[in-house]
Protein backbone atom coordinates (compact mmCIF):
# COMPACT_ATOMS: atom_id res chain seq x y z
CA UNK A 1 0.00 0.00 0.00
CA UNK A 2 1.20 3.40 -1.12
CA UNK A 3 1.33 6.07 1.44
CA UNK A 4 -1.30 8.42 -0.57
CA UNK A 5 -3.88 5.42 -0.43
CA UNK A 6 -2.91 5.12 3.20
CA UNK A 7 -4.01 8.89 3.38
CA UNK A 8 -6.87 8.30 1.25
CA UNK A 9 -8.23 5.73 3.42
CA UNK A 10 -7.37 7.86 7.03
CA UNK A 11 -9.07 10.87 5.31
CA UNK A 12 -12.20 8.77 4.19
CA UNK A 13 -12.79 8.34 8.28
CA UNK A 14 -12.54 12.13 8.43
CA UNK A 15 -15.55 12.10 6.29
CA UNK A 16 -17.35 9.61 8.86
CA UNK A 17 -16.37 12.23 11.92
CA UNK A 18 -19.79 14.08 13.59
CA UNK A 19 -21.60 10.69 12.11
CA UNK A 20 -23.35 6.96 13.31
CA UNK A 21 -21.83 3.94 11.91
CA UNK A 22 -24.80 1.04 12.43
CA UNK A 23 -24.61 -2.44 12.85
CA UNK A 24 -26.84 -4.34 9.94
CA UNK A 25 -27.31 -7.85 9.65
CA UNK A 26 -29.62 -7.41 6.31
CA UNK A 27 -30.89 -4.97 3.61
CA UNK A 28 -33.76 -3.83 4.82
CA UNK A 29 -32.15 -2.63 8.08
CA UNK A 30 -29.21 -1.34 6.03
CA UNK A 31 -31.88 0.82 4.31
CA UNK A 32 -33.74 1.93 7.94
CA UNK A 33 -30.15 2.73 9.09
CA UNK A 34 -29.56 5.09 6.34
CA UNK A 35 -32.85 6.70 6.06
CA UNK A 36 -31.96 7.20 9.99
CA UNK A 37 -28.66 9.14 9.04
CA UNK A 38 -26.10 6.71 9.29
CA UNK A 39 -22.98 7.78 7.86
CA UNK A 40 -21.83 4.45 7.30
CA UNK A 41 -23.38 0.98 7.84
CA UNK A 42 -21.16 -2.24 9.82
CA UNK A 43 -22.74 -5.47 7.82
CA UNK A 44 -22.78 -8.45 9.51
CA UNK A 45 -24.81 -11.70 10.36
CA UNK A 46 -25.09 -11.23 14.13
CA UNK A 47 -25.24 -8.73 16.22
CA UNK A 48 -22.90 -8.60 18.94
CA UNK A 49 -25.62 -9.44 21.59
CA UNK A 50 -26.76 -12.32 19.55
CA UNK A 51 -22.89 -13.27 19.24
CA UNK A 52 -22.45 -13.52 23.05
CA UNK A 53 -26.17 -14.94 23.70
CA UNK A 54 -24.89 -17.78 20.66
CA UNK A 55 -21.45 -18.89 21.73
CA UNK A 56 -19.11 -20.54 19.71
CA UNK A 57 -16.79 -19.42 16.95
CA UNK A 58 -18.06 -15.90 14.98
CA UNK A 59 -16.41 -15.64 11.58
CA UNK A 60 -16.87 -13.25 8.89
CA UNK A 61 -19.75 -12.56 7.26
CA UNK A 62 -21.24 -14.40 4.04
CA UNK A 63 -19.85 -12.07 1.31
CA UNK A 64 -23.25 -12.91 -0.41
CA UNK A 65 -24.78 -11.23 2.21
CA UNK A 66 -22.44 -8.48 2.88
CA UNK A 67 -23.14 -7.65 -0.97
CA UNK A 68 -26.98 -7.74 -0.60
CA UNK A 69 -26.02 -5.10 1.80
CA UNK A 70 -23.90 -2.73 -0.46
CA UNK A 71 -26.12 -3.09 -3.63
CA UNK A 72 -28.98 -1.66 -0.80
CA UNK A 73 -27.24 1.42 0.33
CA UNK A 74 -25.49 4.39 -0.93
CA UNK A 75 -23.58 5.53 2.21
CA UNK A 76 -20.11 3.04 2.59
CA UNK A 77 -20.36 -0.25 3.78
CA UNK A 78 -17.91 -1.92 6.10
CA UNK A 79 -17.57 -5.81 7.48
CA UNK A 80 -15.77 -7.25 10.41
CA UNK A 81 -13.04 -10.07 9.94
CA UNK A 82 -11.02 -12.12 13.00
CA UNK A 83 -7.83 -10.63 14.31
CA UNK A 84 -5.35 -11.83 12.52
CA UNK A 85 -7.10 -13.57 9.61
CA UNK A 86 -5.62 -12.33 6.56
CA UNK A 87 -7.39 -14.49 4.32
CA UNK A 88 -11.31 -12.70 5.86
CA UNK A 89 -9.38 -9.64 4.84
CA UNK A 90 -8.17 -10.80 1.42
CA UNK A 91 -12.02 -11.92 0.73
CA UNK A 92 -13.45 -8.69 1.87
CA UNK A 93 -11.01 -6.58 -0.16
CA UNK A 94 -11.91 -8.34 -3.06
CA UNK A 95 -15.44 -7.39 -2.44
CA UNK A 96 -14.50 -4.10 -2.27
CA UNK A 97 -15.71 -3.46 1.47
CA UNK A 98 -15.18 0.45 2.63
CA UNK A 99 -13.49 -0.69 5.53
CA UNK A 100 -12.74 -3.75 7.71
CA UNK A 101 -13.23 -3.90 11.15
CA UNK A 102 -10.64 -6.20 12.48
CA UNK A 103 -12.88 -7.32 15.42
CA UNK A 104 -12.55 -8.55 18.61
CA UNK A 105 -16.28 -9.34 18.73
CA UNK A 106 -15.36 -11.80 16.12
CA UNK A 107 -13.35 -15.40 17.65
CA UNK A 108 -9.30 -14.15 16.90
CA UNK A 109 -8.12 -16.44 14.37
CA UNK A 110 -4.36 -15.72 15.67
CA UNK A 111 -3.65 -15.13 19.45
CA UNK A 112 -0.15 -13.59 18.68
CA UNK A 113 -0.40 -11.55 15.18
CA UNK A 114 -2.72 -8.72 14.63
CA UNK A 115 -2.71 -8.24 10.23
CA UNK A 116 -0.40 -6.28 8.78
CA UNK A 117 -2.89 -3.61 7.04
CA UNK A 118 -0.18 -2.18 5.54
CA UNK A 119 -0.40 -4.85 2.70
CA UNK A 120 -3.78 -4.04 1.54
CA UNK A 121 -5.45 -1.17 -0.09
CA UNK A 122 -8.69 -1.20 1.56
CA UNK A 123 -8.77 0.63 5.21
CA UNK A 124 -8.73 -0.25 8.59
CA UNK A 125 -10.67 0.61 11.87
CA UNK A 126 -9.13 -1.32 15.08
CA UNK A 127 -9.99 -1.60 18.77
CA UNK A 128 -7.94 -0.14 21.37
CA UNK A 129 -8.30 0.64 24.97
CA UNK A 130 -5.95 2.67 25.81
CA UNK A 131 -2.82 4.51 23.80
CA UNK A 132 -0.24 1.68 23.46
CA UNK A 133 -2.96 -0.09 21.83
CA UNK A 134 -4.05 2.75 19.52
CA UNK A 135 -0.62 3.05 18.54
CA UNK A 136 0.48 -0.41 17.50
CA UNK A 137 -2.35 -0.74 15.22
CA UNK A 138 -1.91 2.38 13.57
CA UNK A 139 1.92 1.02 13.29
CA UNK A 140 0.17 -1.71 11.74
CA UNK A 141 -1.51 0.13 9.16
CA UNK A 142 -5.43 0.75 11.13
CA UNK A 143 -6.56 3.93 9.55
CA UNK A 144 -8.76 4.46 11.75
CA UNK A 145 -9.34 3.28 15.68
CA UNK A 146 -12.33 3.32 18.08
CA UNK A 147 -13.11 1.95 21.73
CA UNK A 148 -13.07 -1.81 22.76
CA UNK A 149 -16.67 -1.10 24.88
CA UNK A 150 -17.58 -4.35 25.42
CA UNK A 151 -19.98 -5.14 22.45
CA UNK A 152 -23.58 -6.36 22.69
CA UNK A 153 -24.74 -5.38 26.48
CA UNK A 154 -25.85 -2.12 26.58
CA UNK A 155 -23.19 -1.23 28.85
CA UNK A 156 -21.11 2.08 28.63
CA UNK A 157 -18.30 1.55 31.44
CA UNK A 158 -15.95 0.29 29.31
CA UNK A 159 -15.89 2.63 26.08
CA UNK A 160 -16.05 5.11 28.82
CA UNK A 161 -12.80 3.86 30.18
CA UNK A 162 -11.05 3.35 26.87
CA UNK A 163 -12.00 7.09 25.74
CA UNK A 164 -10.93 8.67 28.43
CA UNK A 165 -7.35 6.29 29.55
CA UNK A 166 -6.79 7.43 25.72
CA UNK A 167 -7.76 10.94 26.43
CA UNK A 168 -5.63 11.18 29.43
CA UNK A 169 -2.36 9.44 27.82
CA UNK A 170 -2.44 11.77 25.12
CA UNK A 171 -2.78 14.81 27.75
CA UNK A 172 0.40 13.45 29.19
CA UNK A 173 2.35 12.49 26.49
CA UNK A 174 1.76 16.16 25.18
CA UNK A 175 3.28 17.67 28.52
CA UNK A 176 6.47 15.50 28.76
CA UNK A 177 9.95 16.81 27.26
CA UNK A 178 10.91 15.81 24.04
CA UNK A 179 14.07 13.89 25.82
CA UNK A 180 11.49 11.98 27.76
CA UNK A 181 9.76 10.37 24.77
CA UNK A 182 12.49 7.91 23.84
CA UNK A 183 11.04 6.01 27.52
CA UNK A 184 7.72 7.22 26.33
CA UNK A 185 7.86 4.98 23.38
CA UNK A 186 9.72 1.99 25.12
CA UNK A 187 7.04 2.14 27.89
CA UNK A 188 3.84 2.38 25.46
CA UNK A 189 5.57 -0.28 22.97
CA UNK A 190 4.99 1.82 20.04
CA UNK A 191 7.26 3.27 17.73
CA UNK A 192 8.81 6.61 18.19
CA UNK A 193 7.69 8.58 15.30
CA UNK A 194 4.09 8.14 16.47
CA UNK A 195 4.90 9.04 20.01
CA UNK A 196 6.18 12.26 18.35
CA UNK A 197 3.29 12.79 16.35
CA UNK A 198 0.96 12.75 19.16
CA UNK A 199 3.34 14.98 21.69
CA UNK A 200 3.57 17.33 18.68
CA UNK A 201 -0.13 17.53 17.81
CA UNK A 202 -2.10 16.48 20.98
CA UNK A 203 -4.37 13.46 19.07
CA UNK A 204 -4.22 10.32 17.82
CA UNK A 205 -3.13 10.43 13.63
CA UNK A 206 -6.35 9.26 12.78
CA UNK A 207 -9.87 9.66 13.50
CA UNK A 208 -11.09 8.30 16.79
CA UNK A 209 -14.57 6.87 17.48
CA UNK A 210 -16.14 5.22 20.13
CA UNK A 211 -17.71 1.77 20.09
CA UNK A 212 -19.03 -0.49 22.54
CA UNK A 213 -22.41 -0.36 24.41
CA UNK A 214 -23.90 2.68 23.16
CA UNK A 215 -27.67 1.94 23.57
CA UNK A 216 -29.48 5.84 24.03
CA UNK A 217 -29.05 9.37 22.49
CA UNK A 218 -27.50 10.62 25.94
CA UNK A 219 -24.86 7.65 25.93
CA UNK A 220 -23.78 9.05 21.98
CA UNK A 221 -23.47 12.58 23.82
CA UNK A 222 -21.70 11.33 26.77
CA UNK A 223 -18.87 9.54 24.45
CA UNK A 224 -18.67 12.72 22.46
CA UNK A 225 -17.82 15.07 24.72
CA UNK A 226 -15.52 12.44 26.12
CA UNK A 227 -13.70 13.19 23.08
CA UNK A 228 -14.90 10.42 20.30
CA UNK A 229 -15.60 12.35 17.01
CA UNK A 230 -18.22 9.58 15.77
CA UNK A 231 -19.91 6.57 17.30
CA UNK A 232 -20.40 3.14 16.09
CA UNK A 233 -23.83 1.23 17.31
CA UNK A 234 -24.03 -1.72 17.58
CA UNK A 235 -26.78 -4.32 19.01
CA UNK A 236 -28.18 -0.48 20.59
CA UNK A 237 -30.35 0.18 17.39
CA UNK A 238 -31.96 -3.21 16.39
CA UNK A 239 -32.34 -4.91 20.09
CA UNK A 240 -34.55 -1.92 21.03
CA UNK A 241 -38.41 -1.25 20.66
CA UNK A 242 -38.55 1.07 18.00
CA UNK A 243 -35.11 0.52 15.76
CA UNK A 244 -36.13 3.85 12.85
CA UNK A 245 -36.76 6.39 15.87
CA UNK A 246 -34.19 5.33 18.16
CA UNK A 247 -31.32 5.39 15.10
CA UNK A 248 -32.58 8.81 13.89
CA UNK A 249 -32.09 10.71 17.74
CA UNK A 250 -29.04 8.97 18.23
CA UNK A 251 -27.84 10.85 15.24
CA UNK A 252 -29.04 13.91 16.34
CA UNK A 253 -27.58 13.80 19.45
CA UNK A 254 -24.33 13.00 18.58
CA UNK A 255 -24.31 16.02 16.42
CA UNK A 256 -25.42 17.70 18.95
CA UNK A 257 -24.31 16.46 22.06
CA UNK A 258 -23.64 19.76 23.41
CA UNK A 259 -26.96 20.75 24.08
CA UNK A 260 -28.70 19.42 26.82
CA UNK A 261 -32.46 20.34 25.70
CA UNK A 262 -32.03 19.15 22.41
CA UNK A 263 -31.24 15.69 24.11
CA UNK A 264 -33.48 16.49 26.42
CA UNK A 265 -36.35 15.88 23.54
CA UNK A 266 -34.61 13.34 21.15
CA UNK A 267 -34.29 11.12 24.60
CA UNK A 268 -38.53 11.72 24.56
CA UNK A 269 -40.73 8.63 24.08
CA UNK A 270 -38.18 6.02 22.24
CA UNK A 271 -39.49 2.59 23.37
CA UNK A 272 -37.85 0.36 24.65
CA UNK A 273 -33.51 0.06 25.16
CA UNK A 274 -31.78 -2.96 24.47
CA UNK A 275 -31.94 -5.32 27.79
CA UNK A 276 -28.41 -4.39 29.01
CA UNK A 277 -26.30 -6.62 30.96
CA UNK A 278 -23.55 -5.60 33.46
CA UNK A 279 -19.46 -6.42 32.83
CA UNK A 280 -20.02 -8.51 35.92
CA UNK A 281 -22.89 -11.38 34.29
CA UNK A 282 -21.17 -11.93 31.20
CA UNK A 283 -18.66 -14.97 30.57
CA UNK A 284 -16.63 -13.73 27.63
CA UNK A 285 -14.82 -10.31 28.31
CA UNK A 286 -14.48 -9.20 24.25
CA UNK A 287 -12.27 -6.34 25.07
CA UNK A 288 -9.18 -8.23 25.95
CA UNK A 289 -8.92 -10.08 22.37
CA UNK A 290 -6.14 -8.96 20.80
CA UNK A 291 -3.76 -6.69 22.38
CA UNK B 1 -18.93 35.82 9.84
CA UNK B 2 -18.43 32.62 7.46
CA UNK B 3 -21.59 29.56 8.52
CA UNK B 4 -19.55 26.33 8.29
CA UNK B 5 -22.32 23.68 8.28
CA UNK B 6 -21.44 21.03 10.90
CA UNK B 7 -24.49 18.68 10.93
CA UNK B 8 -21.66 16.03 10.34
CA UNK B 9 -18.60 15.61 8.14
CA UNK B 10 -15.33 17.56 7.92
CA UNK B 11 -15.67 20.92 8.96
CA UNK B 12 -13.40 21.31 11.62
CA UNK B 13 -10.60 21.13 8.53
CA UNK B 14 -12.93 23.81 6.78
CA UNK B 15 -12.72 25.96 9.84
CA UNK B 16 -8.65 25.49 10.72
CA UNK B 17 -7.89 26.20 6.93
CA UNK B 18 -9.97 29.67 6.96
CA UNK B 19 -8.81 30.84 10.63
CA UNK B 20 -5.37 30.29 8.92
CA UNK B 21 -6.56 32.61 6.14
CA UNK B 22 -7.85 35.08 8.70
CA UNK B 23 -11.94 34.64 8.62
CA UNK B 24 -13.89 33.89 11.54
CA UNK B 25 -15.99 31.34 11.15
CA UNK B 26 -19.33 29.51 13.39
CA UNK B 27 -20.21 25.97 12.89
CA UNK B 28 -24.04 25.47 12.06
CA UNK B 29 -25.22 22.26 14.19
CA UNK B 30 -28.99 23.43 14.74
CA UNK B 31 -31.19 26.70 13.61
CA UNK B 32 -30.40 29.18 16.45
CA UNK B 33 -26.69 28.17 15.20
CA UNK B 34 -27.11 30.62 12.11
CA UNK B 35 -26.45 34.24 12.60
CA UNK B 36 -28.46 37.23 11.44
CA UNK B 37 -25.94 37.95 8.50
CA UNK B 38 -23.77 35.76 7.03
CA UNK B 39 -20.90 36.82 4.66
CA UNK B 40 -20.27 32.94 3.35
CA UNK B 41 -21.77 29.45 4.05
CA UNK B 42 -19.18 26.55 3.98
CA UNK B 43 -21.17 23.16 2.53
CA UNK B 44 -18.52 20.45 4.00
CA UNK B 45 -17.55 16.76 2.85
CA UNK B 46 -18.71 14.12 4.59
CA UNK B 47 -21.97 11.88 3.70
CA UNK B 48 -25.01 13.66 2.07
CA UNK B 49 -27.68 11.74 2.63
CA UNK B 50 -27.24 12.58 6.11
CA UNK B 51 -26.42 16.12 6.01
CA UNK B 52 -29.69 16.59 3.85
CA UNK B 53 -31.93 14.76 6.19
CA UNK B 54 -30.45 16.87 9.46
CA UNK B 55 -30.30 20.49 7.49
CA UNK B 56 -33.87 19.71 7.39
CA UNK B 57 -35.00 18.00 10.72
CA UNK B 58 -32.61 20.58 12.58
CA UNK B 59 -34.71 23.52 10.84
CA UNK B 60 -31.97 24.69 8.64
CA UNK B 61 -33.05 24.18 5.54
CA UNK B 62 -35.33 27.67 5.13
CA UNK B 63 -32.62 29.60 6.05
CA UNK B 64 -29.61 28.46 4.77
CA UNK B 65 -31.94 28.23 1.20
CA UNK B 66 -32.82 32.19 1.76
CA UNK B 67 -29.21 32.76 2.05
CA UNK B 68 -27.89 30.81 -0.53
CA UNK B 69 -30.32 32.47 -3.21
CA UNK B 70 -29.87 36.13 -1.86
CA UNK B 71 -26.28 35.30 -3.42
CA UNK B 72 -24.45 34.72 -0.29
CA UNK B 73 -21.05 33.22 -1.28
CA UNK B 74 -20.95 29.18 -0.77
CA UNK B 75 -17.87 26.91 -1.21
CA UNK B 76 -19.13 23.05 -1.10
CA UNK B 77 -16.78 20.20 -1.56
CA UNK B 78 -17.46 17.01 -2.09
CA UNK B 79 -21.02 16.42 -0.42
CA UNK B 80 -21.74 19.81 -0.31
CA UNK B 81 -21.32 19.70 -4.09
CA UNK B 82 -24.57 17.54 -4.16
CA UNK B 83 -26.71 19.83 -1.46
CA UNK B 84 -26.40 22.61 -4.10
CA UNK B 85 -26.99 20.36 -7.45
CA UNK B 86 -30.62 20.94 -9.10
CA UNK B 87 -30.37 17.20 -10.61
CA UNK B 88 -28.67 13.78 -8.86
CA UNK B 89 -28.13 11.04 -11.07
CA UNK B 90 -30.40 8.23 -10.10
CA UNK B 91 -33.62 10.12 -9.13
CA UNK B 92 -32.57 11.13 -5.97
CA UNK B 93 -34.08 13.79 -3.65
CA UNK B 94 -31.94 16.96 -4.25
CA UNK B 95 -31.76 19.78 -1.49
CA UNK B 96 -30.57 23.49 -2.01
CA UNK B 97 -31.07 22.59 -5.83
CA UNK B 98 -29.42 26.61 -6.93
CA UNK B 99 -26.52 24.98 -8.76
CA UNK B 100 -27.50 23.91 -12.53
CA UNK B 101 -25.99 20.78 -13.05
CA UNK B 102 -26.44 16.68 -13.11
CA UNK B 103 -24.19 15.18 -10.26
CA UNK B 104 -23.62 11.34 -9.93
CA UNK B 105 -22.66 10.23 -6.66
CA UNK B 106 -20.11 7.72 -5.42
CA UNK B 107 -19.23 8.20 -9.46
CA UNK B 108 -15.92 6.60 -9.00
CA UNK B 109 -17.15 3.70 -6.88
CA UNK B 110 -15.97 2.24 -3.73
CA UNK B 111 -13.33 3.49 -1.44
CA UNK B 112 -11.06 1.22 -3.82
CA UNK B 113 -11.80 3.85 -6.09
CA UNK B 114 -10.45 6.92 -4.15
CA UNK B 115 -7.25 9.04 -5.91
CA UNK B 116 -5.05 12.05 -5.97
CA UNK B 117 -4.65 14.51 -9.35
CA UNK B 118 -3.13 17.57 -9.88
CA UNK B 119 -4.76 20.28 -11.94
CA UNK B 120 -5.85 23.58 -12.76
CA UNK B 121 -8.73 25.16 -10.98
CA UNK B 122 -9.57 27.52 -13.69
CA UNK B 123 -6.74 30.67 -12.44
CA UNK B 124 -5.39 28.89 -9.87
CA UNK B 125 -2.50 26.71 -11.11
CA UNK B 126 -1.76 22.69 -10.00
CA UNK B 127 -3.97 22.47 -7.41
CA UNK B 128 -3.83 19.14 -5.06
CA UNK B 129 -7.03 17.42 -5.86
CA UNK B 130 -8.13 14.56 -3.76
CA UNK B 131 -11.05 12.32 -4.25
CA UNK B 132 -12.78 10.26 -1.69
CA UNK B 133 -15.66 8.40 -2.54
CA UNK B 134 -16.20 11.51 -4.85
CA UNK B 135 -19.03 12.83 -7.01
CA UNK B 136 -18.89 14.21 -10.23
CA UNK B 137 -20.70 16.74 -12.67
CA UNK B 138 -22.62 14.74 -15.24
CA UNK B 139 -23.43 17.85 -17.34
CA UNK B 140 -24.35 21.63 -17.01
CA UNK B 141 -28.08 21.71 -16.82
CA UNK B 142 -28.71 22.40 -20.81
CA UNK B 143 -29.16 26.49 -21.82
CA UNK B 144 -27.15 27.75 -18.91
CA UNK B 145 -24.76 29.83 -20.04
CA UNK B 146 -23.43 31.33 -16.36
CA UNK B 147 -21.90 27.83 -15.09
CA UNK B 148 -18.07 28.23 -15.42
CA UNK B 149 -16.58 25.15 -15.56
CA UNK B 150 -13.06 25.56 -13.45
CA UNK B 151 -11.75 22.06 -13.63
CA UNK B 152 -12.31 18.52 -16.01
CA UNK B 153 -10.17 15.43 -14.98
CA UNK B 154 -10.20 12.46 -16.72
CA UNK B 155 -13.29 14.01 -19.13
CA UNK B 156 -15.40 14.86 -15.93
CA UNK B 157 -16.00 17.73 -14.56
CA UNK B 158 -15.18 18.22 -10.60
CA UNK B 159 -15.59 21.54 -10.03
CA UNK B 160 -17.75 24.81 -11.66
CA UNK B 161 -19.23 28.27 -10.01
CA UNK B 162 -22.12 29.77 -10.66
CA UNK B 163 -22.62 33.35 -9.64
CA UNK B 164 -22.38 33.26 -5.75
CA UNK B 165 -20.99 29.19 -5.54
CA UNK B 166 -18.45 27.43 -5.86
CA UNK B 167 -18.44 23.91 -5.64
CA UNK B 168 -15.72 20.98 -6.30
CA UNK B 169 -16.03 17.19 -6.14
CA UNK B 170 -12.58 17.06 -3.80
CA UNK B 171 -11.47 18.60 -1.00
CA UNK B 172 -8.93 21.44 -0.70
CA UNK B 173 -9.50 21.41 3.43
CA UNK B 174 -7.49 17.63 3.17
CA UNK B 175 -4.42 20.01 1.62
CA UNK B 176 -1.94 22.58 2.81
CA UNK B 177 -3.09 24.46 -0.51
CA UNK B 178 -5.12 27.31 0.73
CA UNK B 179 -5.53 29.43 -2.56
CA UNK B 180 -9.12 27.76 -3.12
CA UNK B 181 -10.38 28.79 0.15
CA UNK B 182 -8.53 32.71 -0.22
CA UNK B 183 -10.36 32.36 -3.71
CA UNK B 184 -13.59 32.11 -1.81
CA UNK B 185 -12.63 34.88 1.10
CA UNK B 186 -11.91 37.01 -2.10
CA UNK B 187 -15.86 35.89 -3.57
CA UNK B 188 -17.31 37.44 -0.27
CA UNK B 189 -15.22 40.58 -0.33
CA UNK B 190 -16.33 41.41 -3.73
CA UNK B 191 -19.59 40.41 -2.19
CA UNK B 192 -19.39 43.77 -0.36
CA UNK B 193 -19.47 42.47 3.12
CA UNK B 194 -17.18 42.90 5.73
CA UNK B 195 -15.54 40.37 7.34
Amino acid sequence: MNNDRYQLNKELAQMLKGGVIMDVTTPEQAVIAQEAGACAVMALERIPADIRAAGGVSRMSDPAMIKGIQKAVSIPVMAKCRIGHIAEAQILQAIEIDYIDESEVLTPADDVYHIDKTRFDVPFVCGARDLGEALRRIAEGASMIRTKGEPGTGDIVQAVRHMRKIQSEISSLAAKREDELFEAAKQLQVPLDLVRYVHENKKLPVVNFAAGGVATPADAALMMQLGAEGVFVGSGIFKSGDPAKRAAAIVKAVTNYNDPEMLASLSENLGEAMVGINEQEIAIIMEERGQ
Amino acid sequence: MIGILAVQGAFEEHKNMLEKIGARCVLLRKLSDIPPELDGIVLVGGESTVQRKLIKELGMFDVLKKHIDSGVPVLATCAGLILLADEISGNEDTCFGSLPVRVRRNAYGRQLGSFTAIGDIGDIKNFPMRFIRAPYIESVTSGNNDVDILNVTDGKITAVRYKNQIAMAFHPELTNDTRLHEEFLQMISRNNRIL
